[in-house]
């Protein structure tokens, strides 16, 4: 019964992480969305480990949301293999957490702060079982770290960019995962949350979690990132930052001619003619 | 005043459409918070329209008209997604055709197998004729409707506002819409009897849109709306009693009253709390 098993879901899950392994592994993954003539992905290798923080960074449509959506099984990779802590990926689904793009979220609907921190805890959950004491005080712990406890009853629609964005953390502190993926999630965010944002994931990954945080913005690499992967529909460059971002590579990840008249020593031979 | 109200439940048929009307009233506005904010009212509308065929059906057969209705909401839910998916056609485009096909086929069974008075009764409703026998089936589908939406309750409020978390969480939005659907299907067959094909939007979406303008609480805004719809109920059943109006446009008005008053008091409170 294919549908019982599409039904199912949250609960503990009982099957360890497997030792030494990466966060996540990505391995020769390509995607075609159905009827594109180009596929949206092709061959990308990727490997996170744990205590890590990694930006995927490339211009819009470079696969930076595909990408994240087929680690979390929103849409299904044509060929590789995608594997979380060792085991295939969407084994363990409360090891993998989701700040999504803000165009995919319905802010409008009726659902209150706490509500929405919560909803990280539904995957420890799953039907009937309704949240305990444990629950609600990962929520409000997790509420207090974004510094939005006095914010709780409020509608989440009636909040500002900034304050729905440490929501959506919140709800990922909540969800207590792992590998923590986070979709452009410093559009419309003020500074004080982006900088809260990074105090946050900094602490995480220090304390071994993992964080993959795809951004067009360039300027915010050197400060908050040892690691960044450059996309565009493939791995175009993928190190340190302070190699990687180089006039050449971010020319070719958003596709713009590389001009000579850049300081000397910057020119790479394959892109300068 | 006591005399008053006593007076029409006296025959026993117009208790059990009283009973009935409460039963429908109940199942709509527990559907109704959830049918606006995800902004399903076009398809309820033609989902309510598009059982049509199967109630006939089922009415001709002698079966239930549950299960003809779900029947029917089934091929149309499928033949929405059928036609929409992968970008062929907007789904508001085939929910349109699906609809007016459907409902068309329906009136057109009905003017080949029963009479022209049963039409009336389906499109209008007609509170007075519901048979004991009914109110059973009414009353299990209404606590069926009830105990899905409990039971579902924490994954619909996820699935509605943030779809990628409930699939990243393992949880499948499709079929949670589907199964809202249904629920809806079944619903709509309760409300059939008291306010018509025609009329059983209003039951799905004034309540909820009514607590809307009083409450963003999702709970509150579910029991305000069962509430409005039990209140609407009642009044548009003495009204119906007493003035010898169709019972469903009673109910409906009575709704759309309570909605505009609902509407009053939350621009006053919207003005109020602006002006502090």
């Amino acid at each position: 019964m294919k549908i019982l098993t599409r039904l199912q879901y949250g609960g503990s899950c009982h099957i360890p992480a497997v030792p030494d392994t990466a966060a996540l592994s990505v391995r020769g993954v390509s995607f075609l969305y159905h009827g594109a003539s180009e596929e949206t992905l092709s061959a990308v290798d990727l490997d996170v480990s744990p205590g890590e923080r990694v930006a995927l960074v490339g211009p819009n449509g470079a696969g930076k949301s595909t990408l994240l959506k087929l680690v979390l099984g929103l849409e299904q990779h044509t060929r590789g293999t995608i594997s979380v802590y060792g085991n295939p990926a969407h084994t363990c689904l409360h090891r993998v957490s989701i700040v999504p793009q803000r165009s995919s979220v319905d802010w409008r609907f009726p659902v209150t702060v706490r509500q929405v921190v919560m909803m990280g805890r539904y995957v420890h959950l799953g039907w009937f079982k309704r949240p305990d004491g444990e629950d609600r005080d990962r929520v409000e712990t997790a509420l207090e770290m974004m510094e939005i406890g006095h914010l709780g009853d409020r509608q989440v629609g009636e909040l500002s960019g900034g304050q729905q964005q440490r929501v959506m953390l919140a709800r990922s502190l909540a969800h207590d995962a792992d590998l923590m993926l986070m979709d452009e999630p410093l559009n419309h965010v003020d500074i004080s949350t982006q900088e809260l944002i990074f105090h946050t994931l900094e602490r995480l990954t220090a304390a071994g979690k993992a964080a993959i945080v795809s951004t067009h913005d360039l300027g915010i690499l050197s400060v908050h990132f040892s690691r960044a992967v450059f996309l565009d529909h493939r791995v175009i460059a993928d190190g340190p930052v302070r190699e990687v971002l180089t006039p050449q590579t971010i020319a070719e990840a958003y596709g713009f001619e590389f001009h000579k008249d850049y300081p000397e020593g910057t020119s790479n031979d394959r892109l300068a003619h | 005043m006591i005399d008053w109200l006593i007076e029409p439940l006296q025959y026993a048929f117009v208790v059990r459409g009283l009973v009935a009307g409460l039963l429908a009233a109940v199942a709509c506005a527990s559907l109704s918070a959830f049918v606006v904010w995800r902004g399903m009212a076009f398809v309820g509308d033609a989902l309510a329209h598009a059982i049509l065929p199967g109630i006939v059906v089922a009415y001709a057969l002698g079966i239930s008209l549950f299960i003809g209705a779900l029947g029917a909401a089934v091929l149309a839910v499928f033949g929405i997604g059928l036609f929409s998916r992968r970008g062929h056609l907007r789904e508001d485009t085939a929910i349109g055709v699906i609809f007016a096909g459907f409902f068309a086929l329906g009136i057109f069974l009905l003017s080949r197998m029963v009479s022209f008075q049963d039409l009336g009764h389906i499109l209008f409703g007609n509170i007075l004729g519901v048979a004991a026998g009914d109110l059973v089936a009414m009353a299990i589908v209404v606590a069926l409707v009830i105990a899905g939406v409990a039971v579902g309750f924490k994954e619909l409020l996820v699935t509605s506002f943030d779809p990628s978390h409930a699939v990243a969480i393992g949880l499948s939005p499709e079929l949670l819409r589907y199964g809202l659907l249904m629920l809806l299907a079944l619903t709509t067959v309760v409300a059939i009897q008291t306010v018509g094909v025609v009329l059983v939007l209003a039951l799905l979406v004034t309540p909820g849109a009514a607590a809307s303008m009083i409450s963003r609480q999702m709970v509150r805004i579910m029991g305000l709306s069962i509430v409005f719809a039990i209140v609407a109920t009642i009044v548009g059943f003495y009204a119906s009693y007493y003035a010898n109006v169709a019972s469903g446009s009673a109910i409906v008005l009575s709704l759309t009253v309570i909605f505009l008053v609902a509407w009053g008091v939350g621009q006053r409170r919207r003005s109020a709390s602006y002006g502090g």
